[in-house]
């Protein structure tokens, strides 16, 4: 059993006080805080290893390609991909899906096609979805939440065609933080022939994944919300579809043969894998994963099960309080709570909070039609990580209260 | 009747009074509950001041080449903003404010003490007086 106050001096960034009073870091869905042993890394990385990845001969550049190819053998192990060629490493969660819509999209999408989102999901699998429809001619079609926030599934197999190419689903969405049903999705549309996408920006700190138990087509998600360094990311795809998909992106270390009459391709994963890496970045994917793993300790589980009771209790019992994604079992969602206030706006809240110490995320989340969906201009979302405490959910309740009443007079 | 100068720094004394960022949020909330009520027909598009994470309307009037100027905000925190910012420029001439440099903001403290998110917003409020005001001179 692991001590939450050890686990927390692993990560320097909460023992920060912001306005004098100690930090209280509830944005873990934008970003999370990281652990010593990434910083050790990604400093390690740039000043002792910095040499570009694959291509020269010399030490350096070998142990910078070891570091990276390391990352990538730990991502395979960590998702349980059947083959490490499968691991692609991007910039983020939005270039993964951005990679799938150009290159799934130019090889398999065409006129008349239709492609499925969620209305839950965030911009970043919406926007890539309408541009790709633009291009092609195809039809973006829409499977819509209910009143609590959970997706419409029993529409899933009418919206599902012959003509449905792709499934693009979150695996937890960023705003209401319900768990999705995946593997369901999964099932329902491969019986139909279209393939699935799972967005794991969120899933992949709150959820154990194993792409080939959910059988999905494609997973991707961003290293800086999973305890690694910003500008990492991972597109799982299937061999199978990568293989039959065009390069995203030309450059350096993609290819096969460069010739005027034509070009090849590097076979997986470089071919995914243009231009210079993030070097120092990637490999901290190692650590982070391991930290994930780390926090998957009954005590820390245990403790976040108490943040989330008391978090539900205190806000549906509260009337002056809207919550989004109402679970019908705590089980089905993970600790991030989006709300709004009666008569407060959610900024001024926000405002309130972080001089009270208290980070925490107001507006549209990058989700514009789930705010529609709600009537709502913007919400307060309050995200908590392995490493918060039940006295830091304690406190934001006392604190929220206190904004309320200061706005309310 | 006092100058620009002079209401501004009137204004920066009071809200140097409060020492506690809480407080002094305290005052820009009674601010915008005390700001007058803004007609719902002049919510309109064009009023809407771009670059605010809440909705900021502004409307200016002038009568004797001087600016009389209403807002409202859905935010009760920029509505206070909005509203000592026009406590301090309305009834002045199009040119004075168009020449003033509104560096009082600055002393307020405002800018740092506001994310950068709501530090372009308060940007945009001041670009939006300066150039109705240079819209009038």
């Amino acid at each position: 059993m692991m001590q939450l106050e050890n686990i927390r001096q692993e990560f320097p960034a909460l023992a920060e006080s912001v306005y004098g009073k100690p930090l209280v870091y509830l944005d873990n869905a934008a970003t999370s805080e990281r652990p010593r042993s990434v910083i050790r890394k990604w400093t390690e990385m740039t000043e002792k290893y910095n040499a570009n990845l694959h291509r020269a001969v010399h030490r350096t550049a070998a142990v910078a390609t070891e570091e990276y190819e390391a990352a990538r053998d730990a991502v395979r192990a960590y998702l349980n991909a059947e083959f490490r060629e499968e691991i692609l490493f991007t910039s983020g969660t939005t270039a993964s899906i951005n990679l799938v819509a150009s290159s799934f999209g130019e090889a398999f999408v065409h006129a008349g096609d239709e492609i499925i989102v969620c209305e839950s999901e965030h911009h970043s699998d919406i926007v890539p979805w309408q541009l790709l429809c633009g291009r092609k001619g195809a039809t973006l079609k829409v499977l819509p939440v209910d009143d609590s926030g959970h997706l419409r599934l029993e529409l899933l197999p009418d919206l599902l065609t012959p003509r449905t190419r792709l499934m693009c689903v979150a695996q937890i969405s960023n705003v209401l933080g319900l768990i999705n049903p995946v593997k369901e999705i999964v099932t329902i549309c491969h019986s139909a022939g279209c393939a699935v996408l799972v967005d794991g920006a969120q899933g992949i700190v709150h959820q154990r994944v194993d792409v080939r138990d959910l059988g999905c087509d494609f997973y991707a998600f961003s290293g800086h919300k999973v305890y690694a360094a910003p500008g990492t990311g991972v597109l799982y795809g299937r061999r199978e579809l990568l293989e039959q998909m065009p390069p995203y992106m030309g450059g350096g270390e993609m290819i096969g043969t460069v010739r005027w009459s034509g070009s090849t391709w590097a076979p997986l994963p470089q071919k995914f894998e243009a231009g210079t890496q993030n070097i120092a970045g990637t490999p901290t994917l190692r650590p982070a994963l391991e930290m994930a793993e780390t926090l998957r300790d009954p005590a820390i589980e245990a403790e976040q099960e108490r943040i989330k009771t008391f978090m539900l209790n205190a806000l549906q019992g509260d009337a002056r309080i809207r919550l989004y994604g109402v679970p019908a079992a705590p089980e089905e969602k993970i600790p991030l709570f989006s709300f709004s206030v009666e008569h407060s706006h959610h900024e001024d809240l926000a405002l309130i909070l972080d001089k009270m110490g208290i980070a925490v995320r107001s507006g549209q989340m990058c989700a514009e039609p789930l705010m529609d969906r709600f009537g709502v201009t913007g919400m307060v979302r309050v995200s908590f990580a392995p490493y918060n405490t039940l006295r830091e959910a304690e406190y934001l309740i006392e604190s929220l209260d206190r904004a309320i009443k200061m706005l309310q007079g | 009747m006092k100058s620009l100068k002079e209401v501004q720094a009137e204004v920066v004394d009071d809200f140097s009074m409060y020492d506690e960022w809480l407080d002094k949020y305290e005052y820009l909330i009674d601010l915008g509950r005390r700001l007058e009520a803004f007609p719902e027909d002049l919510k309109t598009e064009d009023r809407l001041i771009k670059g605010c994470q809440s909705r900021v309307w502004l409307d200016a009037t002038v009568e004797d080449g001087r600016l009389y100027f209403r807002a409202d905000s859905d935010a009760i925190i920029t509505k206070g903003i909005i509203s000592l910012l026009i406590g301090v420029y309305s009834g002045r001439t199009a040119r004075e404010i168009a020449d003033d440099d509104f560096s009082f903001v600055d002393q307020l403290g405002l800018r740092e003490n506001l994310s950068p998110t709501r530090a372009n917003g308060l940007a945009s409020m001041i670009a939006t007086i300066r150039q109705m005001a240079q819209n009038h001179v």
